[in-house]
């Protein structure tokens, strides 16, 4: 019998993983990809108790992550493009323009 | 017992994709590793009884998202070497295998639907209007949630102008 708390414990790994992949990579397109396998992990969580509760409120919320996702994806890498023009680098530890 | 042994196969696929995602050092194979994840979240969420999202998921992600990460992937990795041609009828054979693997599924979705027309069509008319999954969500996306919804519109046209504005080359 598959228990909401198997979903939880699936997205709660997909979270790990895609937080590990934003912490442990240097290169900004795998930080970006490591982004969308979190926001992946929010959406199973909320489809999850939206077929626990009978109610489909829970697919609404995750169609608005999936639009908010599509919106990040587009103009993140339109930055990454306008950085690599000037810069010749995807590595996040080059990316220090606004260190202080 | 079914419903168990698929959300253990598809969960271990989502997972095993997720780290191979993270841990590759080509790119252009996170990427497509990427969609095989999204993919399975898709057949999950079926599994679930959200056949509208698996739908979304697969247009959105594995078919638009993926193709935008593709695409700076490419105009951005220059330090890969070009890759040898060894033999240039390798990819012709292999294209004309993957056409005809596509021909017969299509051939065989056609004599499938043509020997059982009317059973699938019969089954969705008859029923209700608002109990089937992408009815509710629809009903609910223009009724209780109007308002979230055209703002998400917004969003989306904020973010396209913004990309656009930013992937320029000058103004």
């Amino acid at each position: 019998m598959i228990t909401p708390t198997h979903y939880m414990l699936l997205s709660a790994a997909l979270f790990i993983i895609g937080v590990i992949g934003v912490m442990a990579r240097r290169n900004i397109i795998i930080i970006f990809m490591s982004i969308e396998l979190i926001l992946n992990a929010v959406n199973i969580n909320l489809i999850a108790f939206s077929a626990q509760l009978q109610n489909a409120v829970g697919q609404v919320f995750a169609i608005f992550v999936i639009a908010v996702a599509a919106a990040e994806a587009a103009v993140g890498l339109g930055i990454i493009l306008a950085f690599y023009r000037n810069k010749e680098t995807v590595n996040i530890d080059e990316m220090n323009l606004m260190r202080w | 017992m079914g419903e168990a042994i698929a959300f253990y196969v598809i969960a271990a696929f989502i997972l095993g994709f997720a780290v191979l995602v993270v841990s590759t050092k080509d790119t252009v194979h996170s990427v497509l590793f990427l969609v095989l994840d999204f993919l399975f979240v898709a057949a999950l969420y079926v599994l679930l009884q959200a056949p509208f999202l698996a739908a979304i998921q697969i247009l959105v992600y594995a078919g638009g998202i993926v193709v935008l990460y593709l695409f700076v992937v490419m105009l951005v990795n220059l330090k890969r070497p070009p890759e040898a041609h060894q033999d240039p009828h390798r990819r012709t054979k292999l294209g004309l295998g993957l056409a005809a693997a596509v021909l017969l599924e299509l051939g065989a979705i056609l004599v499938y639907t043509s020997t059982r027309p009317a059973t699938a069509a019969a089954a969705t008319a008859a029923l209700p209007p608002v109990t089937g999954n992408t009815e509710q969500v629809g009903w609910l996306l223009y009724t209780n949630y109007l308002i979230p919804f055209e703002i998400a519109s917004m969003l989306l046209l904020v973010a396209m102008i913004g990309a656009i504005i930013l992937a320029k080359r000058e103004l």
